[in-house]
């Protein structure tokens, strides 16, 4: 099949990589991430193959702009006098479900498999594409992310 | 499912539509602004109905009377332009704003650049030639056959009209048949008949 015009794919993939990305990285940070995920999509878009799988392919762009956000969070200082809320805590009139502040805690790897799981319902092979890695790794991370959560939930 | 997992599930964030089209919205925004998209779209009103504009970065491409064929015109245009298609009102401010001009009396000539990509050979001649009938004025199917090089091609020129990509803009409404029938119009002989009227080309 052809590759249909850019705004239609945005507007059939804009909810869950808005969802995926709130998960990965909070909502303050999710709409950076949205741009910067749709903007890289639009130039590399008319070299997609035909029959290319657009939902795992904007996930991996997507995935990969939650990582350098991350990143870049940890590089910039943190301010003294205005203590950083860290992860966990997000939109100050909207606080985040405690559970997925842990998840945002986790290693990037064993975030994107629990946001990929429960969260793009993805089974293990997609989500293996979208994380590049192996299927077997992307399980091992699942299971490290949930052995990892239960310690520390409740 | 454990516990865990069945947390993890309910307390994900939820779905939310408004954030994510106003996410969306701005995407598209930016791609138009940026250069970063080949192909921009947005309906524009008109006193005939709502019509589609489409411009590329050369100009003008379509303006189309069907707007619930909106999505097909986009398909069609993903393959033979660009799939780098976004929504952009902006991007087509210039051509609403002469429009409006254009029907409340105020243009006479649109000052905008056409993107002649969609037509070739002899219909683009056709197209070309029609663009410089003037304003208040009507010609023949037989003369812009003639001035487009094929004074036998009437017909040929009469089916190039009827695929008009920019209608209004390079003005098919102002060509008629000899002996003054009105003759054909791909938004139907109402509106040719309103667009003629309003240049006075046409006794009301």
């Amino acid at each position: 099949m052809p590759l249909p015009p850019f705004q239609r794919f945005l507007d059939e993939h804009r909810d869950p990589v808005w969802r995926f990305l709130v998960a990965l990285v909070g909502r303050q940070e999710a709409d950076d991430c949205f741009q910067e995920t749709f903007l890289s999509a639009l130039r590399a878009y008319p070299r997609l193959g035909d029959g290319a799988n657009l939902q795992a392919w904007v996930l991996t762009i997507a995935h990969r702009k939650a990582i350098d956000s991350h990143r870049g969070r940890i590089r910039r200082p943190v301010p003294v006098a205005d203590a950083d809320p860290g992860p966990a805590a997000d939109d100050p009139g909207r606080p985040e479900p405690e559970l997925w502040g842990l998840v945002r805690g986790l290693p990037p790897k064993q975030r994107a498999a629990v946001a990929l799981r429960f969260v793009a319902d993805l089974p293990h092979l997609e989500a293996a594409r979208v994380m590049g890695c192996s299927e077997a790794a992307a399980r091992r991370n699942l299971h490290a992310a949930l052995t990892r959560l239960r310690k520390e939930w409740r | 499912m454990t516990n865990l997992e069945h947390a993890l599930r309910d307390s994900a964030p939820p779905a939310d539509a408004t954030a994510a089209a106003t996410a969306a919205r701005r995407v598209a925004a930016r791609a138009a602004e940026r250069g970063a998209a080949d192909v921009a779209y947005a309906i524009v009103p008109s006193p005939m109905g709502a019509l589609a504009g489409v411009c590329s970065r050369r100009g003008l491409l379509c303006l189309s009377y069907r707007v619930e064929r909106l999505d097909g015109l986009l398909d069609s245009l993903a393959g033979a332009v660009s799939p780098r298609i976004v929504e952009s009102p902006a991007r087509l401010d210039p051509v609403a704003r002469q429009l409006e001009e254009y029907f409340a009396g105020r243009r006479r000539q649109f000052e905008l650049p056409i993107d002649w990509s969609l037509s070739r050979g002899f219909a683009r001649r056709v197209l070309r030639a029609t663009a410089d009938v003037p304003y208040g004025t009507a010609t023949t199917y037989t003369d812009i056959a003639g001035r487009a090089g094929s004074p036998l091609a009437v017909r040929a020129a009469g089916n190039a009209l009827a695929r008009n990509p920019v209608p209004i803009v390079v003005p098919c409404h102002r060509v008629l048949r000899v002996g003054g029938g009105l003759g054909g119009y791909a938004g139907g002989l109402e509106r040719k008949r309103f667009l003629l009227k309003l240049e006075g080309a046409l006794e009301g």
